[in-house]
């Protein structure tokens, strides 16, 4: 656990408040995604037109016929690449947390460096972006927009929705790059880190559920 | 009484003398920047109170329109759209506006007081959720007097409520206001949350937590649970509205029950955030005006929990009519019954408190004696609709009209006026006028009869809800006549409440700390409480530290009742005033009025809040301390 900036403030447990809140957030937070994937499942092959996620589908006016729209390698990488951000979020934050230990060798200096390691973060969180920016505009050069279908509706929400978590996180940790680049973060600064890697920690694991429910299982 | 306090005081805490009743009163500032930039609970509390009050108000007079409009057959003192705008910022403003801020107000006041704190967690997020409910109050109520009100009901049904069915702008109004107050509740619910588990005195434990505090805790786990629901419900319709997708088009393959669902996981919840806070008001009146602690206090708690669990398992009793099926309605209607068990034991501990307890009238105790009684018939007539098919004979009659004032007026609004008797001294350190306070309740206590209780017989006669006008010679006149004068005497209720309120503030007696010899931290600081509350923060040694309190409460609350000293000469750090609560709420709200204004609003103001919010997070949030 991180050592937190210690409060002249009294608290009955111990725990800073803001250590507290952000628990109670990734609580109603749940609450939101449980909402909005249970809708896209509820929802599944319920869809009248095409194009469908996992099966081809042949416009009978046009005859024109639309692949599986789902890309599972694509998606796969960018899993991957979110995941990996996870990793340098939980980097960051022990850097953050060792800031002023002594670094005997290239390793630990490389591993004691939260400015290259939020970088790392922040670069992975908006590969993520570029990766679902490629699969919403391809989607809608195959002919699925929001508009489209029941699909369309559902899953563009769904994923937009935590895109836009994704993109809020990013903010967030550019923000903190910047102030590091400007002072430097210390260990007084670990309970602001830590709460933010709890957001992204609880952000990626929301993908892992979506990936498996929306891409995996057909 | 004032003059009385220390007869009141038990007699084996002799060693506490309270000191005597000041002779002048604390404000808290007639300044107008003052309470736009305050991050004081106290005066957030009084601002929630004054606008809730202010929108209570405007919801009654909606009410009288209802009721002038079906005290006879075939009247058309407003026109049928007029009517349907008006039902539905009925409904609205008394659960959104009303109801929810009234508790709040208590919420923001109460709370850090009788956990003996010196603020909320986040006073700035407090500021910011004042704020966002008065903006979005306003954003979701003007538009009716242009004749563009929201007039779809409280409960907006989809698909009824998607551009098809409903053209106009008035949906636009309603879910975007909702939108914006449901954030409001949201960042008030993790404040809260916070407050509770962390900035309890030393030796309050949980099972030491006055009950009111209990029962608002349980509340702000509902709305964080609940509210994300009905965002979502409400996103769906705003897309769809907006944005063209297809979530409630029926004709696309979508479930015309997607949206009764969503909105009755979080609508059925909601029920009991509305009336838990007024339970936890009740249980502190009733053991003050019987002198003996309440009854069972554990299995109030226990009930407390119980009920937000189940209220969680019950919402699809609201569609028993949509035909779900056999094992649905069964399951729905079981959990229901279910959920009577622990209200009804809360109902027998309040009379096991009164019960040989040394019962005092006043204006607070009626009001919770009122809510005991009159929620009970609500109770019971709600207990009929969980069998589905009695409800499938009541639902979308006068009857279920009925069954939900008797809970949210007999109970919530009763338990409200309850703890606003009872906490006046607290807020403003001056007593409200108790013979026009108990004029106030056998007015409304009648009233409240005469207006409701009819609607039980109109309903069983078969008169449906949300008409506008009727034939006569189907049996409902009588019914309805009645219901409209009782109506028209609850306002003139409501009028001795108002005069009583503004006069007292202006000119009540000075109260002192324990104007009620009550038992509770609260008691134990001036009243008002100085911005700090506690000059040394409590050691709590027991549920009531002024009844059965050891030596360490009585020492703490011998110099917490003497006022007069400043924060600085106290060495306490109060959080800096500061705007920016205001502009970030401001701006969010001006942000979803792009939705409806156009679309460059979205960007402009966007960019604002994000400013104001990077202001507010980079400032400290009070002076650093020595």
């Amino acid at each position: 656990m991180s050592t937190a900036t210690v409060s002249h403030h009294y608290s009955s447990t111990g725990l800073a408040n803001r250590k507290i809140a952000i628990w109670a957030f990734i609580g109603s937070e749940c609450m939101l995604f449980v909402s909005l994937i249970s809708t896209y499942l509820i929802y599944k092959d319920r869809s009248v037109v095409g194009p469908y996620p996992h099966t081809p589908w042949t416009d009978p006016s046009t005859g024109h016929v639309y692949h599986a729209i789902l890309n599972i390698p694509v998606t796969s990488a960018s899993t991957f690449i979110l995941l990996m951000s996870s990793l340098a979020m939980v980097l960051a934050l022990s850097a953050v947390e060792n800031k002023g230990k002594p670094q005997r060798n290239l390793g630990e200096r490389i591993l004691g460096n939260s400015k290259l390691w939020l970088f790392m973060t922040a670069l992975l969180g908006l590969g993520f972006l570029g990766c679902q920016a490629y699969e919403f505009t391809s989607f809608v050069n195959e002919g699925l927009t929001i508009k489209t279908n029941l699909f369309g509706s559902t899953f563009f929400t769904l994923t937009g929705f935590h895109g836009a978590h994704v993109t809020a996180g990013v903010i967030w940790i550019l923000s903190m790059l910047f102030i590091d680049m400007k002072r430097g973060l210390g260990p007084s600064d670990a309970l602001n880190v830590d709460i933010m890697a709890l957001y992204w920690h609880f952000v990626d694991v929301v993908w892992v559920a979506i990936f498996t429910l929306v891409y995996l299982i057909r | 009484m004032a003059t009385s306090v220390i007869e009141t005081i038990p007699a084996h805490l002799k060693p506490f003398v309270p000191s005597p009743i000041p002779t002048t009163v604390q404000t808290y500032g007639t300044s107008i920047w003052g309470w736009i930039t305050t991050t004081d609970h106290k005066k957030i509390g009084a601002l929630y109170l004054f606008t809730a009050l202010f929108f209570f108000l405007v919801g009654g007079i909606e009410a009288e329109i209802i009721r002038a409009q079906l005290g006879g057959p075939n009247r058309h003192l407003v026109s049928a759209e007029t009517y349907n705008q008006i039902f539905t910022m009925h409904g609205t403003t008394m659960i959104f506006l009303a109801i929810m801020p009234l508790s709040a107000a208590f919420f923001n006041f109460i709370i850090p007081l009788q956990i003996g704190a010196r603020d909320v967690a986040f006073p700035r997020l407090n500021a910011f959720s004042y704020w966002i409910y008065l903006l979005g109050g306003l954003f979701i109520s003007i538009p009716i007097l242009f004749g563009h009100g929201p007039n779809a009901g409280w409960f907006g049904y989809a698909p009824l409520t998607t551009k098809a069915y409903s053209p106009g702008i008035n949906i636009d109004f309603w879910v975007v206001g909702l939108q914006i107050l449901g954030i409001s509740s949201l960042a008030a619910g993790f404040n809260f949350i916070t407050t509770i588990i962390n900035l309890r005195a030393p030796g309050m434990s949980l099972m030491r937590m006055p009950v009111f505090t209990w029962m608002a805790f349980i509340v702000q786990f509902m709305i964080v649970l609940a509210f994300p629901v009905v965002t979502i419900a409400l996103f769906f319709l705003l897309l769809d509205r907006f944005f063209g997708t297809q979530f409630y088009e029926v004709a696309s393959g979508g479930d015309p029950l997607l949206w009764q669902h969503l909105f009755w996981i979080f609508g059925h919840p909601e029920v009991y955030i509305l009336v838990l806070p007024a339970f936890g008001l009740v249980s502190e009146v009733l053991p003050t005006f019987s002198k003996k602690p309440l009854f069972g206090y554990p299995v109030m708690i226990y009930s407390g929990i119980l009920i937000g669990f189940l209220g969680f398992g019950v919402w699809a009793h609201h569609m028993f009519a949509v035909g779900m099926g056999p094992i649905a309605d069964s399951v729905f209607g079981v959990t229901t019954m279910l959920i009577a068990i622990p209200t009804g034991v809360k109902i027998f501990n309040w009379i096991g408190t009164i019960a040989q307890g040394q019962f005092k009238a006043t204006s607070a105790s009626l009001f919770a004696i009122g809510l005991v009684s009159l929620f009970t018939i609500g109770g019971i007539s709600g207990v009929m609709h969980s069998s589905p098919p009695a409800d499938l004979q009541q639902t979308d009659s006068y009857f279920v009209v009925a069954h939900f004032h008797y809970v949210l007026f007999g109970g919530s609004i009763m338990g409200i006026f309850a703890g606003i008797y009872f906490y006046f001294p607290k807020m403003f350190g001056r007593m409200m006028d108790e013979k026009l306070g108990k004029t106030h309740f056998w007015l409304t206590f009648i009233a409240m009869n005469l207006t409701f209780f009819p609607m039980h017989f109109s309903g069983m006669l078969g008169m449906p809800r949300r008409i506008y006008t009727y034939d006569a010679g189907q049996g409902w006149e009588a019914f309805n006549q009645t219901s409209t004068w009782g109506a028209y005497l609850l306002f003139v209720a409501s009028l001795f409440f108002m005069y009583n309120f503004f006069k007292s503030l202006r000119s009540g007696r000075p109260a002192g700390p324990n104007p009620w010899g009550a038992g509770t931290l609260e008691w134990t600081i001036p009243s008002p409480p100085p911005p700090y509350n506690f000059a040394v923060l409590p050691n709590v040694t027991s549920r009531y530290p002024l009844w059965e309190g050891k030596q360490a409460d009585i020492e703490s609350a011998r110099i917490n009742q003497q006022s007069g000293r400043s924060a600085e000469e106290l060495g306490i750090v109060l959080p800096y005033n500061t705007i920016k609560p205001f502009l970030a709420a401001f701006f969010l709200v001006l942000m979803f009025s792009g939705l409806i204004v156009g679309h460059w609003l979205i960007f402009a103001s966007a960019a604002a809040m994000v400013l104001a919010f990077y202001g507010w997070l980079t400032s400290p949030l009070e002076p650093e301390h020595h």
